[in-house]
C-alpha cells in the first residue's frame, strides 16, 4: 500500500508567537520553524505502518515556500521514502492545499493519505475533510488508533466524550489526532541517509490548480490578557458570581 | 535558510532532533539526577540509538563522520538542559575521554570499544588529573612499568568525570621517569573492575551534581601489552591535543548555557510585576540583559570561528584558549546577573537558575583554568 503524508511547515511550537504591529499578521521573520506536530504524528504513523508491512512506500507532500524542503526533509529522516514539494509562497488556505493535494493524488495513486488533523498555526482543522470531499474517498478524522484489514481501515476516533471505532473502505483519507502515537526521533545517520532522498518541485500551477485565497484577513489580534482571579469566601458566594457575573449555570 | 556561513540543514535538523530530545528526556528528570548523583545508563544508550555519541567517528563504527562543527550545534543544544551535571556527563564520554580511543587506537582498539562507545553501551572517562596537580600535566607521577609484556601501573587520579559511571577509562602515567614530562607520558586503557583498580570515593561537589566525579586509586594494576593508547611516550601530546577539542566543547557549552539562561531570564522578567509594570520596563534590567546578548553573541561567533579552525584542520590553540578564558568568565556573569534578575526566587532551589548559577563557576577553573589560558594565549601574542 503506497502511503502519501502530508506534512507543513508551521512556527515551531515552543515559540511564543508574537502579532505584527500593523495586525496583519503574525511576526514570521526570524522566527523558529518546525514541523507541525500532527504531521510529524501522521508521519510516524505511516513509518509504522511500513515497518509493519502494511505499507510499501512513504511520500511526504509539503505545499508552501521553498524552506518546506526542511519540513520534508525531517520527514525523510523519520522514514518516509521521497519528497514532494508544491512550491508557493503565496498564503495557502485550506481548500487550495486540498486541491493540491487532490492533483498530487491523482498523479501518485496512493492508497491512503494521512495528515494531522489540525495545524497548530491557523488550527484551521479543514484540509482533510476537503481532501476527501474533493476525491470523493471516505474518510477518519481525529484517528487514535488505525489497523488495516482486507481493503478497509479499523480506524477509532477521538470524538466528545469518548471514542468511536469506524471502519472505512480504501482508498482513504485518514487525519492524526495526539494520541495516535508519539513520534520519534530522527537519529543522525537517518537525518544523513535522508539528504540522499529525492525530493521533487513542482508549483501549484504545473498541478493545473488556482491557488488564489479565498479568504482576506481583516485583522489580527492578541488575545486578551488574562484577568486576576478572584477569592470567593463561600460556596453560596461562587454560586452567585457563576450564575450572575459569569452566566455559566 | 540556516543564518549562520557556518550552519547548514544537516546541522539544523540535528539541532531541531537534540532540542526535542533534551525538552522530553531530560529537562524532567534533572531533580532526580540531581539528587541521585548521576544520569541514568539508559539514557545515553537512547543518545547512541540516536547517533549523537558518534557525531565525528567513522561510519564503519556507528558514528556520523561530520565535523568539529556539528559537535558545537549538538553542544550548543544538548546545554539548554539547564543541567550542566547532565550536559558534561555526555560531553565528557563524546568529546573529552573517546577521542582518545578514536584518534590514537589501533585498528583492533578501534574494532574492539568505538562501536558500543558510539552505541552509549560501554561509558568512557579520561584519568589525566591528579591529586599534586590539575593544568599542569607535565607533573603527573602515576607510573606504568614495564612487566613482561605487558604494564603494571601505580598511582591515584582525582576530579574524575564519569569515574564511577565509566566502563572504560584512559589513563595517563609516567613510562619514563628519565625522560622530560612530553616525552616520558603514556596513555592506557582500563576496563572496569581489572583488580587493584578502584573507585576510592566519590565527590561531593558545589554544582554539576548530576555528574559523578571521583577519585580513582591504581595499585599494581597489570595491564596487557595492547593496553598501551597510542605510542609509548607519546600521551603528553595526545592530551594536549585533545584539550583543544575539550575547550571547544566547554566553550560551546558556556555559550549554551549562558543562552538557556538569558532566554528564561527574558521570560521571567516580561512576565514578573513590580512598581506597576513588568520588570521588562525598566531600563536597568533590559540594558543590562541586552548588553549580556550581545556578549554572549559575540562569543558564541568566537567558538564557531575556533570550531572552523579546528574542523580545516588549522592550528587553533590561540583561539581555542582564547575560548576557554572568554566563555568560562563569561558564563558566570550571565549567571550572577539571571540570578539577579530573579530576584529571591532566583535563590530557591526550585528555580533553575539557582542550580546554573551553581553549574556555572567550575566553567572558569575546569579543563583549563581562565589564568592558565590567558598565558597560552599571551604567548602567542
Amino acid at each position: 500500500m503506497k502511503v502519501l503524508v502530508a506534512v507543513k511547515r508551521v512556527i515551531d511550537a515552543y515559540v511564543k508567537v508574537r502579532v505584527k504591529s500593523d495586525g496583519s499578521g503574525v511576526e514570521t521573520q526570524n522566527v523558529k520553524m518546525s514541523m507541525n506536530p500532527f504531521c510529524e504524528i501522521a508521519v510516524e504513523e505511516a513509518v509504522r505502518l511500513k515497518e509493519a508491512g502494511v505499507a510499501t512506500e512513504i511520500v511526504a507532500v509539503s505545499c508552501g515556500p521553498q524552506q518546506s524542503q526542511e519540513t520534508i526533509r525531517t520527514a525523510l529522516a523519520m522514514g518516509a521514502d521521497r519528497g514532494i514539494l508544491v512550491q508557493s509562497d503565496e498564503a495557502l488556505e485550506p481548500l487550495a492545499i486540498a486541491k493540491i493535494l487532490k492533483a498530487v493524488v491523482d498523479k501518485e495513486q496512493p492508497e491512503l493519505v494521512l495528515l494531522g488533523k489540525q495545524a497548530v498555526d491557523n488550527d484551521f482543522g479543514q484540509t482533510g475533510q476537503m481532501l476527501s470531499a474533493l476525491l470523493g474517498w471516505s474518510q477518519a478524522t481525529y484517528a487514535s488508533k488505525i489497523q488495516k484489514a482486507d481493503g478497509e481501515l479499523t480506524v477509532t476516533r477521538e470524538i466528545d466524550g469518548g471514542l468511536e471505532t469506524i471502519k472505512v473502505k480504501l482508498p482513504a483519507i485518514v487525519t492524526a489526532d495526539l494520541r495516535l502515537n508519539e513520534p520519534r526521533y530522527a537519529s543522525l545517520p537517518n537525518i544523513m541517509k535522508a539528504k540522499k532522498k529525492p525530493i521533487d518541485t513542482m508549483s501549484p500551477a504545473d498541478l493545473g490548480v488556482d491557488a488564489a485565497p479565498r479568504l482576506s484577513v481583516v485583522k489580527v489580534t492578541e488575545p486578551p490578557a488574562r484577568q486576576a482571579g478572584v477569592k470567593v469566601g463561600s460556596v453560596a458566594e461562587l454560586v452567585d458570581k457563576l450564575k450572575n457575573e459569569a452566566k455559566v449555570i | 535558510m540556516t543564518r549562520s556561513i557556518y550552519d547548514d540543514e544537516t546541522l539544523e535538523a540535528l539541532r531541531d532532533q537534540v532540542r526535542r530530545f533534551v525538552e522530553a528526556e531530560v529537562v524532567p528528570h534533572v531533580e532526580a539526577w540531581e539528587a541521585a548523583g548521576a544520569v541514568p545508563r539508559e539514557v545515553l544508550r537512547k543518545m547512541g540509538e540516536l547517533g549523537f555519541l558518534g557525531i565525528r567517528y567513522p561510519e564503519r563504527f556507528g558514528g556520523s563522520n561530520l565535523s568539529t562543527l556539528a559537535t558545537v550545534a549538538f553542544v550548543e543544544e544538548l546545554s539548554r538542559s539547564t543541567c550542566a551535571g547532565f550536559n558534561v556527563t555526555v560531553l565528557v564520554h563524546t568529546d573529552m575521554a573517546s577521542p582518545h580511543l578514536a584518534n590514537f587506537g589501533s585498528p583492533e582498539q578501534l574494532e574492539r570499544w568505538l562501536p558500543d562507545v558510539i552505541a552509549g553501551k560501554t561509558i568512557t572517562a579520561v584519568a589525566v588529573t591528579e591529586p599534586g596537580g590539575g593544568s599542569d600535566v607535565a607533573a603527573l607521577r602515576t607510573k606504568a612499568e614495564k612487566r613482561g609484556n605487558g604494564w603494571r601501573l601505580n598511582g591515584s587520579k582525582t576530579f574524575i568525570t564519569n569515574g564511577a559511571l565509566g566502563d572504560l577509562y584512559f589513563v595517563a602515567a609516567r613510562t619514563d621517569p628519565d625522560e622530560k614530562p612530553s616525552r616520558g607520558i603514556s596513555m592506557f586503557i582500563v576496563e572496569k573492575g581489572t583488580p587493584g583498580f578502584t573507585v576510592a570515593r566519590k565527590l561531593d561537589k558545589m554544582g554539576w551534581r548530576a555528574s559523578d566525579t571521583a577519585e580513582l586509586s591504581f595499585q599494581d594494576v597489570d595491564l596487557p601489552a595492547d593496553a598501551l593508547l597510542g605510542e609509548a611516550g607519546r600521551g603528553f601530546y595526545a592530551i594536549m591535543k585533545n584539550f583543544q577539542n575539550e575547550r571547544i566543547v566547554l566553550g560551546a557549552m558556556a555559550v549554551g548555557e549562558s543562552q538557556k539562561a538569558l532566554d528564561i531570564t527574558l521570560d521571567y522578567v516580561r512576565q514578573r510585576q513590580a512598581f506597576g509594570g513588568p520588570l521588562w520596563d525598566k531600563q536597568a534590567v533590559r540594558q543590562k540583559l541586552a548588553g549580556l546578548q550581545a556578549e554572549v553573541a559575540a562569543a558564541r561567533q568566537l567558538v564557531w570561528h575556533a570550531a572552523w579552525l579546528d574542523s580545516q584542520g588549522q592550528d587553533a590553540v590561540k583561539e581555542v584558549s582564547m575560548v576557554k578564558a572568554l566563555c568560562g568568565e563569561l558564563v558566570n556573569r550571565v549567571m550572577y546577573a539571571c540570578q539577579q534578575f530573579h530576584g529571591g526566587y532566583g535563590y530557591m532551589r526550585e528555580y533553575p537558575i539557582e542550580r546554573m548559577v551553581r553549574d556555572a563557576r567550575i566553567q572558569s577553573i575546569g579543563g583549563g583554568a581562565t589564568e592558565v589560558m590567558l598565558e597560552e594565549v599571551a604567548k602567542r601574542m
